[in-house]
């Protein structure tokens, strides 16, 4: 460990630009963790996979092959095929796109609010603290699966996108209390106590001072949570009360696998096996993003005193 | 004399993102038998690292070299269960820290105890017993009964005692000492060196004092080494180093502390810069770009610690040259002030009559109901006159910053009133508050909190403007204008704040006050974070501004000594309330007020020869709890007056607050006869 560590630090420059050289160190630490690369190698696979191989994959979902109906995985049909000759692999990428998009609008749209309602509720204290953070619990102790599954009637005939709406605002209260906590320690720091003795306007401290000092652990909240919220998707519409068809996601192909998952088992063992693999990179990233921030919080990058 | 501790060639690297960074390089130091050795430096000089390695508690990822002989034997060579028989028996340690260097579950007198058996064979009762032996030398009061408390019940300096109990357990050889006073108040800080004598006087051990305060080194070493960037740069008797200090870093750091019997008014000699990092360590003399006497050669090579005198050593390439410019007063003088000072104009900056702020005990987690109040501050009376700058001092938890914080809120008091610039803030509309904000800035105590990481410090200056709606190319040219009045280039405007030193900062941190041509400045400890080279460089820095910009200061500080070097007048507190005020020269020539005396004579004065030689008055105990505060007096517990005064006028002490009232050119608050 040691020796990597003085191969890879190169001398900084002090007149060099902070920034600059700060998200180096963060880049060069991220870029050290082997499970966070794993990660990142593996998202960036998949969104290839889902978004363009479309393109020069030899089936398209809509496409039926006659000729070979519940087949093994071959040359042709990567994944095989389903019972009226669909390929399995054109479906699951499919259902991956929707899975990918869903999880990733649910974490910015959850993590953005949680980051305005708790720096919010974090600075202002008092009566609007107390009443925000009365939603919250409120809103934490609802079972949230329950409540998405009676929404589900509402939105199982509309757009999917109103699923993502359920999600984000099932979702946001845990972030929402880390962030508060952060926004009351911000709070009593002296550049923003500085700021209000100078008259700098609630709204604009919280934009310009406190936002930015927390970017770190929101970045980290947001990757985390979109593996949280590709699996609360998939859990959904696995029971039928997620995406709906014609619309289908991960979850919808594994709920129709699983009839025949032990004499078929391509049927729903790669959109399973996808699934897991995403989640797990995205917590591997979520870590790596963390230890490269802090790295107090790691082995790596002790700090001399 | 022989030495007990031989420190030869001591080389420590640590590996970090930026480098390696060369904490240590190549100190070679004597710690004679029986001796108080003081060690000096500014933070990151390498003084904790050193005492570190000494003790065998140096973090894994170090590199050492060079050797450490103690007792015939090389430190650096023992593996751990040698070091650890060593540790605490031979050689003895006392952190920074007290509280996080004792164990929060176990009982005091049992740690203690444990201390003892590890490195002796007795019963169990006979270290027990002697627990209580040591807690009753280290002055703890009632030790038998204090010996079956816990850490948390134990004020800093008690804990403070416990861990001098604690070193001296076991007969050390040698006693180190990290920053020992540190965290405490001079009052405490008093009393804690006094226990740190004793427990020399009774073991005979050497103390090692690693240290920033030349002070406090003052006081108690007999011989002293300075350190600067990872080196010794001077070393030798206290009284000779510090009659005649011979290394240009000695001499400006000597010349740059100010000293509460100095001349007032004067400016400060300020050594320029900041100390190097220690990643970018320049390579010949590590002071050369700071030195006024630097040569070309100083920057070929390191100078080696050479000796001058007997039992003195410098590392200087100029070596005995360096004496003779010091008598000729051609380094770091200190410069007379041109303008007479506090000559200006009449009218009153800011007047508070009978400020009280409270704060709930609240307990209950679902019902929170009020169990008692905090009175932090209770019937303070201020008067800061225009052009002039008042002092408010007194120890940590006094409430000083309360004071000065509800000032700068601008709104009504829980009780009493506060006018700012002849208007009572209670009166104020909003819009007439945010107005009043332009004329009134603040800057804080910590120059690294009180700026934000992630802006640019061009736009932290502008934000004050911004926020009033100045047009964007007047912002730029004010920003600029500010830079250079503070002593920084315009061009370093796009630069973040962490690549300044903390010097730089502060005057970041003050260009930004005064962007709105504000008329008071609200000063919370400016330089009390700062490292003592750079302290004088910012002390000046406002003393100037003051008199080009014609401001009115309001100045919180614990340290004395800077208030004696900016003040003009000064408001003495103690737990809530002003025991004494008046004019700087007055108070300080003449302290009426029994704790004024106190303090002033618990402060340090970095002259062996003074130091030593004048009489102090040690307080006992520690602040009361502001939540009970005592009753009458606030003072009357700890007063060292109380004991001489008739039974009457004691018994009024105990029961009647005293109020203000006029004595000489100030006014104090005591019962006693003061003449």
């Amino acid at each position: 460990m040691t020796t990597v560590e003085a191969a890879g630090a190169a001398p900084a420059s002090p007149a060099g630009d902070e920034r600059l050289s700060r998200a180096r160190l963060i880049r060069r630490r991220f870029l050290r963790n082997k499970l966070a690369l794993f990660g990142l190698g593996t998202i960036v696979t998949m969104f290839f996979f889902a978004f363009v191989s479309p393109y020069f994959a030899p089936w398209n979902y809509y496409e039926n092959d006659f000729t070979a109906l519940l087949q093994g995985p071959s040359a042709s049909h990567w994944f095989g095929t389903t019972q009226i000759g669909v390929d399995v692999f054109a479906q699951t990428m499919r259902g991956l796109q929707k899975s990918l998009i869903i999880g990733i609008l649910v974490a910015i749209f959850s993590t953005g609010l949680s980051a305005l309602v708790g720096s919010f509720a974090g600075y202002a204290q008092g009566r609007a603290d107390r009443v925000t953070m009365w939603i919250v619990d409120l809103l934490l102790v609802l079972p949230s699966f329950l409540v998405l599954v009676l929404l589900s009637r509402f939105y199982q005939t509309r757009n999917w996108l109103f699923l993502v709406v359920g999600l984000t605002v099932l979702d946001w209260m845990i972030t929402a209390r880390v962030v508060r906590g952060l926004a009351m320690s911000l709070r009593e720091r002296d550049f923003v106590r500085a700021a209000r003795y100078m008259g700098v306007p609630t709204r604009t401290i919280i934009v310009r001072h406190l936002l930015p000092n927390m970017a770190s652990i929101l970045i980290i909240a947001a990757t985390l949570n979109v593996a949280g919220a590709i699996l609360a998707e998939t859990g959904l519409s696995y029971l039928g009360f997620g995406v709906q068809a014609p619309d289908v996601s991960l979850g919808t192909l594994i709920a129709e696998g699983t009839a025949s998952a032990l004499t078929y088992p391509w049927l729903f063992m790669f959109a399973g096996g996808i699934l897991i693999l995403t989640v797990l990179a995205f917590s591997f990233i979520g870590d790596g993003i963390r230890d490269a921030f802090d790295p107090g919080s790691s082995r790596i990058g002790r700090r001399s005193p | 004399m022989s030495a007990l501790v031989e420190v030869r060639d001591l080389t420590v690297r640590f590996p970090s993102e930026a480098g390696t960074v060369e904490a240590v390089r190549g100190v070679s130091l004597d710690v004679r038998a029986g001796e108080v050795l003081g060690i000096v430096g500014e933070s990151g000089s390498g003084k904790t690292v050193m005492s570190l390695s000494v003790i065998g508690l140096l973090p894994d990822t170090a590199t050492v070299s060079g050797s450490i002989r103690f007792g015939g034997r090389d430190l650096l060579a023992l593996d751990d269960a040698e070091m650890s028989r060593l540790r605490g028996s031979e050689i003895a340690m006392v952190f920074q820290d007290p509280l996080s260097a004792l164990n929060p579950v176990h009982t005091i007198g049992r740690q203690i105890a444990e201390a003892l058996l590890i490195h002796q064979d007795i019963p169990r009762e006979a270290a027990a017993k002697r627990a209580v032996e040591l807690l009753e030398v280290v002055g703890i009061p009632r030790p038998d009964e204090r010996a079956q408390s816990y850490p948390h019940e134990f004020s800093g300096g008690m804990r403070q005692r416990v861990m001098i109990a604690l070193a001296i357990a076991n007969q050390p050889k040698v006693i180190l000492a990290d920053e020992p006073t540190t965290a405490l108040d001079v009052t405490v800080q008093a009393q804690i060196l006094d226990v740190l004598r004793t427990a020399r006087d009774m073991t005979g051990a050497a103390v090692v004092l690693v240290t920033h305060d030349l002070g406090v080194v003052a006081g108690i070493a007999d011989r002293v080494a300075i350190m600067y960037a990872g080196k010794v740069v001077e070393v030798g008797p206290v009284a000779d180093v510090y009659a005649a200090p011979a290394m240009p870093y000695t001499i400006g750091l000597l010349g740059s502390i100010p000293r509460v019997d100095g001349a007032a008014g004067d400016r400060l000699a300020s050594i320029p810069g900041a100390p190097p990092s220690p990643v970018a360590l320049p390579p010949g003399c590590a002071f050369a770009p700071r030195c006024p006497a630097a040569e070309p050669r100083c920057a070929d090579a390191p100078p080696p610690l050479a000796p001058i005198a007997p039992d003195r050593a410098i590392a200087c390439v100029r070596g005995p040259e360096i004496a003779a410019l010091r008598r000729d007063g051609r380094l770091f003088v200190e410069t007379p002030r041109h303008a007479t000072r506090g000559a200006a104009a009449d009218g009153v900056a800011v007047e508070v009559r009978g400020l009280r702020k409270t704060f709930p005990l609240l307990k209950g987690s679902v019902l929170r109901r009020r169990v008692g109040s905090v009175h932090a501050v209770d019937g303070v009376d201020l008067t800061l006159r225009a052009g002039r700058s008042l002092a408010l001092v007194g120890e940590s938890g006094c409430g000083k910053t309360t004071t000065l914080l509800e000032i700068l809120n601008l709104v009504a008091p829980e009780a009493g009133t506060i006018a700012v610039l002849g208007r009572d803030v209670a009166t104020l509309s909003p819009a007439e508050r945010l107005q009043m904000r332009r004329d009134l800035q603040i800057v804080f105590q910590d120059p690294f909190a009180s700026l934000d990481p992630r802006l640019p410090i061009g736009d932290a200056i502008a934000e004050p403007l911004r926020t009033f709606g100045v047009p964007r190319e007047e912002q730029d040219a004010r920003v600029h204008e500010l830079l250079e009045l503070v002593g920084l280039q315009r061009e370093q405007a796009s630069k973040y704040p962490s690549e300044f030193s903390g010097g730089q900062r502060q005057r970041i941190a003050i260009a930004r006050a005064l962007a709105l041509h504000p008329k008071v400045l609200a000063l919370d400890e400016p330089v009390s974070a700062l490292d003592v080279s750079v302290r004088a460089g910012v002390l000046n820095l406002l003393a100037e501004l003051q008199e080009k910009l014609s401001l009115s200061y309001l100045f919180v500080s614990h340290d004395l000594a800077v208030v004696q070097r900016v003040a003009d007048d000064i408001a003495v507190m103690y737990l809530g309330g002003i025991v004494e005020a008046g004019p700087v020269a007055e108070v300080f020539a003449r302290p009426r007020h029994p704790y004024t005396q106190a303090l002033l004579s618990a402060v340090p004065i970095p002259d062996p020869a003074v130091e030593r030689g004048r009489s102090r008055i040690i307080l006992q105990g520690d602040l009361p709890s502001p939540a009970s505060p005592p009753s009458g007096c606030r003072f009357h517990t700890r007063c060292h007056v109380r004991a001489t005064l008739a039974p009457d006028v004691a018994a009024r002490c105990a029961s009647e607050r005293p109020a203000l009232s006029p004595l000489g050119s100030g006014t104090v608050a005591c019962h006693a006869p003061l003449g």
